[in-house]
């Protein structure tokens, strides 16, 4: 028996030697994988990169089975999907799984660019793994945008004709540009056929295109961890980190918890809550699309009403407060700042310009740039953050409180988003709106202020 | 850090709650709670009668298929055939009208809505609340209206069952949501006497119908609990199956706990 394990070794041994004369396998597999090292201390928080790449290839591969039976036709899309809730075998879950699976995959995303935030990841060395995750979340808004007119229910119908018609604020072109997206004049079949394309071969494939960059931006420069600090600092006699552990098997072993851990929530709702209270499965979207009856509240999905609050938000006299607020900003530079005179200058005309601008500008259209700064904003993360220290764990006061600040304002317009606007609700959207852009705007102050902790040369870990 | 953990989580639930209680109970309109057991096959097959009897004559239930309702509703095909397939000879057909669109329109001004996802559009208890509050209004077209939806246009298809309702008043609240019926009943109905308050509104019973109208709101409720299967047919496997799933992952989530103890029992 010996004998023969030890031959079909040999010859398992052998082939992996024809492969890796012919392509990297072993040489990969090793450095992505079985030496690649991360920090042993990976909290709660690490679950969130992994769980988003399984919703990708859950929602790569629900989508397949979905796109087995779906029609991509105005006349027939609505009922082909009744027809995969009803009578494909198992396309009730299928469907369910790829409609809540998106909203999971945003949940995990925002958590996993929280993490980020809070642990110091788009920090130097890691830039470029932070803007191809931002590119990464930009183009996972396209894909569930598109994704959400192929039911064809009402509100697909009148939330894609809303979020289109905000090119038309665009000066000269936008209502050119808006019909050549359309491809009609108003949301039809033309407009249903494209977007199908774009759901189900552009998209994904740009998205797994990034995900592969995104990884492999990470692996040049190595995993951050809770303590922010680098774990290279400490190497043994063969180079490797003293606190890193082996990615396999040790840190997918741990993600398998998070896995397990994960599905029970999303299965939970799949099986027991799928249209989460009229959350997740809009009641309106239950009727077929019908061009002449605008459902009472157009709303988006969760995932994307914080910037549409915020780009609901924009009235004259937000705009007001905004020309208000850079005055002051301008102000101060000239009383208090220690700043150069060139830097000085540059700012009052850059204020100049925004102050005519807002005047100029309609409420609609500064909404519309307002909504597309906020998502810009994340790009620039890892510049406009001055803190010596990486982890909230050492951080300064003043950053931990202005986090809280941003944290409360864009779960409050995400709630917003999802409401009919009130008197009372717009102004609070408005505040929050500032906030928001504060927190962006400001974070070169408040991360060089205050006291932070020192920083530990080693990870903190307790074995358990 | 703790702390900014649970700050997210009790701002996300509270936004959760928030939203989804703003969404099921929509905007502010009095309706009563159904009291509905998808799981009773003769509360669901009594619907079903109804269904095809009163609705199917001028509503579609165009994604819903005869022998798949008579499948999840344990009815016997010849059953289905004799008492419920009246516009069709073919058990596999979907359950259209037989009253075509353009007549529909002539007669009601609009073709009367497919109603096969009705009560997700809606809510069952506004289906309920909806089916009960038809009275009798000389100035409508049809002589019918309704305190729910006022002016529409469809009339009242089961006063035969019902009797005819004519509003007295309407019941100064300033609660909303949906209201008990038998508690606002109970509570109300010993001073109105014969007087019956669906969702914001206080009805007298002219002429009395077929049933009595504690059994009108009982078939009315069958009626709401057939047309929420139809809505999503698999609601009654869907929750099965997600208790041996989740049971599957609890323990798989408890396997993969023990097998990273295991492996990184020399990680120090």
């Amino acid at each position: 028996m010996a004998i023969h394990r030890h031959d079909n070794h040999k010859s398992a041994n052998a082939v992996m030697e024809w492969v890796d004369k012919r392509f990297p396998a072993t040489k990969v597999w090793n450095e992505h994988l079985a030496e690649y090292m991360a920090a042993k201390n990976f909290n709660f928080w690490y679950f969130f990169g992994s769980l988003a790449i399984l919703m990708l290839v859950l929602q790569l591969a629900t989508g397949i089975f979905l796109t087995m039976h779906y029609k991509p036709d105005a006349q027939l899309a609505f009922a082909s999907v009744e027809y995969i809730m009803r009578d494909v075998p198992f396309g009730w879950l299928v469907r369910y799984l790829h409609a809540t699976g998106a909203s999971m995959f945003f949940v995990v995303v925002y958590l996993h660019m929280f993490r980020g935030v809070i642990y110091g990841s788009h920090r130097e060395p890691r830039e470029l793994v932070w803007l191809i995750g931002c590119v990464i979340f930009v183009a996972l808004m396209a894909e569930a945008f598109m994704g959400y007119l192929l039911p064809w229910g009402n509100m697909s119908y009148w939330g894609a004709q809303v979020i289109l018609s905000l090119f038309d604020v665009i000066p000269y072109v936008g209502p050119a540009l808006t019909e050549w997206i359309r491809g009609d004049f108003v949301i039809s079949d033309a407009t249903l056929n494209r977007f199908f394309a774009f759901h189900v071969i552009l998209l994904p494939l740009i998205l797994v295109a990034l995900v592969f960059l995104h990884l492999v931006a990470l692996h040049q420069v190595g995993s951050n961890n809770p303590d922010g600090i680098d774990i290279y600092d400490h190497v043994d006699e063969d180079g490797k980190p003293l606190d890193g552990i082996a990615f396999f098997p040790y840190m997918v072993i741990k993600d398998l918890i998070g896995v397990a851990g994960f599905l029970i929530i999303y299965l939970g709702i799949v099986f027991f809550w799928p249209d989460g209270g009229g959350v997740l499965l809009e009641k309106d979207n239950f009727a077929p699309a019908n061009p002449l009856q605008t459902p009472p509240d157009i709303v988006p999905l969760w995932y994307f009403t914080p910037f549409y609050s915020i780009l609901r938000a924009s009235t004259t006299s937000l705009l007001f407060a905004l020309e208000i607020i850079t005055g002051l900003i301008v102000l101060w530079l000239w009383i208090r700042a220690k700043v150069s005179i060139k830097v000085k200058i540059g700012f009052t005309l850059l204020a100049i310009g925004v102050f005519f601008g807002l005047q100029f500008g309609s409420g609609k259209a500064w909404g519309v740039i307002l909504m597309a700064a906020a998502i810009v904003c994340f790009f620039l993360l890892p510049w406009l953050d001055r803190s010596p220290v990486y982890s909230i764990r050492y951080r300064s006061l003043p950053f931990k409180i202005a986090l809280v600040l941003f944290l409360v304002a864009f779960v409050t317009l995400g709630y917003l988003g999802m409401n009919a606007p009130t008197p009372g609700k717009t102004l609070l959207a408005q505040i929050c709106t500032v906030v928001y852009f504060a927190f962006f705007a400001l974070m070169p102050w408040f991360t060089s202020i205050g006291k932070t902790k020192p920083e530990p040369s080693r990870v903190v870990y307790e074995a358990h | 850090m703790k702390k900014l953990s649970l700050l997210l989580v009790a701002l996300v639930s509270s936004v959760v709650i928030g939203s989804s209680a703003f969404a099921a109970g929509g905007h502010g309109a009095a309706v009563d709670k159904v009291h509905m057991n998808m799981s009773d096959k003769a509360s669901l097959q009594s619907g079903a009668k109804i269904f095809v009897n009163y609705c199917l004559s001028c509503h579609s239930a165009q994604y819903s298929r005869y022998n798949r309702v008579a499948k999840d509703l344990e009815i016997p095909l010849w059953q289905l055939k004799e008492n419920l397939m009246f516009t069709t000879e073919k058990e596999g057909d979907l359950m259209k009208t037989t009253m075509p669109e353009e007549d529909a329109k002539a007669w009601f001004g609009v073709a009367p809505p497919d109603l096969s996802l009705v009560a997700r559009v809606r809510s069952p208890d506004w289906i309920y609340t909806y089916l009960r509050a038809f009275y009798i209004d000389e100035s409508s077209p049809s002589g019918w209206n309704n305190s729910l939806f006022e002016n529409v246009a469809m009339p009242h298809a089961m006063y035969e069952l019902q009797g005819v309702q004519k509003v007295v008043g309407k019941v100064d609240s300033d609660s909303h949501g949906a209201i008990d019926t038998h508690a606002s009943n109970d509570a109300v109905g010993d001073a109105l006497g014969d007087h019956k308050v669906v969702g914001d509104t206080i009805f007298e019973l002219s002429h009395p119908g077929k049933l009595t109208p504690a059994e009108f709101d009982k078939s009315m409720a069958d009626l709401t609990a057939f047309l929420s299967y139809m809505a999503e047919p698999v609601q009654l496997q869907r929750k099965t199956i997600g208790v041996y799933t989740i049971a599957f992952l609890i323990i798989l989530l408890l396997l993969c706990m023990i097998l990273k103890k295991e492996y990184w029992r020399d990680v120090h």
